[in-house]
């Protein structure tokens, strides 16, 4: 099977975050950037994948050069190889330009599989997949946990609400978001790391459609605080005396 | 004259409750665009238009079909595309449910547009507005005014008041739509559960619950003893029923259960807007973060900003002590 993921590189997760002076996104100077979580589980599906039906692991990713590490760290794992899509200005398109600017060359690769995560860390629109699908015409599923092949496509294991699953078969070829917890990740082995300074990594200009953006993010804020927030201040002690208090005469569960 | 449209799911042809927040968010954003408002519903679709009718709305569309009995993404597609090129609706706003995530960004390209995804308010403009990194920021999404289809956004669960829900009577109209069985693609299975549950978390009037401030899975005995000392239930957010530390069945948000206990401890809880819909009911919530800017702290009422690992002992000793 040739699989590619489509992986987004993300601030990390405990960042602390700026709001930039015109008020429509952060400072990204001092942040560092790693793999989006889910992507991650996406990734290890495919090499699961690989590992029991052969074939080809590509790891894709758009953005500017910074994003060529999470590239690297995706071959560690045991990608084949990478495509990195190059852009300074790709995270201000809207999710149906930017599922455009990542279907060119997915479309001339002609895998029988792309996988990505449900949703990102950042904007988590959770739409890429899904949109991606629709411009290359395959079928798709979403919050997927497992995947499984069987003679004539693919049968995924999906999560649906409050508990609850669904298989469903599909055929190839498919595109398919990941839901996190289907698989334990990977870390790269130094042998992986060594082996993935000969595997290609291919770049090549985003191909930014004409049409103009239907959406807009006009201005970012911090969140309103939904209640009152007594914060506890002292020694771990003194919390922990002033909690107990709480309980005893607030919460009354003590 | 502009109207909205909201897509409600039925389950069974019951409404969940996230269907009538979302008509209450469809209303109001008819009055502000001095429109007016409809409801659709797919499926066996009869009992939830009913429920439907009693609510103010100009008509209500029932799309029943056999290839619509059980969901696919192709199947609610392709009518949907039916009923919105028939009566181009300035929205179409929808719960931001599993199901609506899965069809939804794909019927939004069919019109050339971006759905604007789990909306937590609107406000003038129309402004929509959602959450960034986890819930850290807050952002403005707005349309552009470059585009001619309708807009379409999705609006997170307890985000919009059903109290806000204007009753009304209307009638309900069902709208034929077209589909061969070549359009769908994909063939589901039945729904099933894993295994049987053996706690009731949304029975628990009082739950300690652990996120990935714990780090590592030899600590979470710390959370255990803090769960035993108050005789609470112990949860958890997704990251470490993934892990595997704790079950999934006692996971809290909307992959898992949806609590409001009388206390909600929550240990290493940063909030992403996932977990806080499962518990932002709770009576209590007292949270204990390491980051002050954690989200978890806009839904506590008594915050701890410090380190769980000594904090958390204090407390279990605390608190036995007190029981004693």
């Amino acid at each position: 099977m040739k699989i590619i993921v489509a992986i987004k590189q993300v601030p990390e997760r405990d960042a602390q975050l700026s709001i930039l002076p015109d008020g429509r996104w952060i400072e990204e100077d001092a942040l560092n950037y790693v793999i989006n979580e889910p992507d991650a589980y996406a990734l290890e599906e495919a090499l699961q994948l690989k590992e029991q039906h052969g074939g080809e692991v590509i790891a894709l990713c758009a953005g500017p050069e910074r994003v060529t590490s999470t590239l690297r760290e995706a071959l560690a794992k045991g990608a084949d190889r990478a495509i990195h899509i190059a852009s300074d200005t790709i995270g201000k398109l809207d999710t149906l330009a930017l599922a455009h600017v990542l279907a060119e060359p997915i479309r001339a690769e002609s895998p029988d599989l792309v996988l990505t995560g449900l949703q990102s860390d950042d904007l988590g629109l959770g739409q890429t997949g899904v949109v991606l699908a629709e411009l290359l015409g395959v079928p798709h599923s979403t919050l997927v946990l497992h995947v499984e092949k069987t003679g004539a496509g693919i049968r995924v294991k999906r999560e649906l609400e409050d508990g609850w699953f669904q298989h469903i078969d599909l055929p190839l070829p498919a595109v398919l978001t990941i839901q996190s917890g289907g698989n334990k990740l990977r870390y790269a082995t130094l042998m992986g790391i060594k082996k993935a300074k000969t595997k290609e990594t291919r770049s090549e200009a985003a191909a930014i459609p004409g049409t103009p953006a239907t959406v807009e993010l006009t201005r970012i804020f911090l969140p309103e605080k939904q209640k009152q927030t007594q914060m506890l201040k002292g020694s771990p002690a003194e919390i922990a005396a002033q909690l107990v208090e709480k309980l005893r005469s607030e919460v009354r569960v003590l | 004259m502009s109207s909205i449209l909201v897509v409600a799911e039925q389950k069974s042809g019951v409404l969940g409750r996230i269907s009538l927040e979302a008509l209450a968010a469809g209303q109001a954003l008819a009055r502000s665009l001095s429109g007016d408002c409809v409801a659709a519903v797919l499926g066996d679709s009869s009992a939830a238009a009913n429920e439907l009718t009693s609510k103010a709305l100009a008509r209500v569309y029932t799309i029943e079909h056999p290839l619509l009995k059980q969901y696919t993404p192709d199947g609610y597609n392709a009518a949907l595309e039916q009923l919105i090129r028939k009566i181009s609706p300035a929205y179409v706003v929808f719960p931001h449910t599993y199901q609506v995530r899965d069809f939804a960004p794909a019927l939004a390209a069919r019109f050339g547009q971006s759905l604007i995804s789990d909306v937590v308010a609107i406000q003038a403009g129309p402004a929509f507005i959602r959450q960034l990194f986890q819930g850290k920021l807050n952002a403005d999404y707005r349309r552009t005014g470059s585009e001619s289809g309708p807009g379409f956004v999705s609006v997170q669960a307890g985000s919009f008041r059903v109290d806000d829900l204007q009753p009304g009577t209307s009638s309900a109209e069902s709208f034929p739509v077209e589909l061969s069985a070549q359009t769908i693609r994909t063939t589901p299975g039945e729904p099933f559960r894993e295994s049987a549950q053996t706690v009731d978390l949304a029975a628990a009037p009082v739950i300690v619950s652990v996120g990935r401030g714990i780090r590592e899975q030899e600590n979470m005995p710390l959370v255990e003893s803090l769960a035993q000392a108050l005789g609470a239930e112990l949860a958890a957010s997704r990251p470490i029923c993934d892990a595997g530390w704790l079950p999934i069945e006692r996971q809290v948000g909307s992959s898992g259960h949806t609590v409001a206990p009388k206390l909600y401890l929550a240990v290493g809880i940063s909030g992403a807007i996932q977990h806080l819909v499962g518990m932002k009911g709770s009576k209590t919530v007292i949270a204990i973060n390491k980051d002050e800017n954690a989200p978890i702290f806009e839904v506590a009422d008594y915050g701890v900003v410090g380190d769980l690992f000594e904090i958390v002992p204090e407390l279990t000793r605390a608190i036995t002590a007190a029981k004693s």
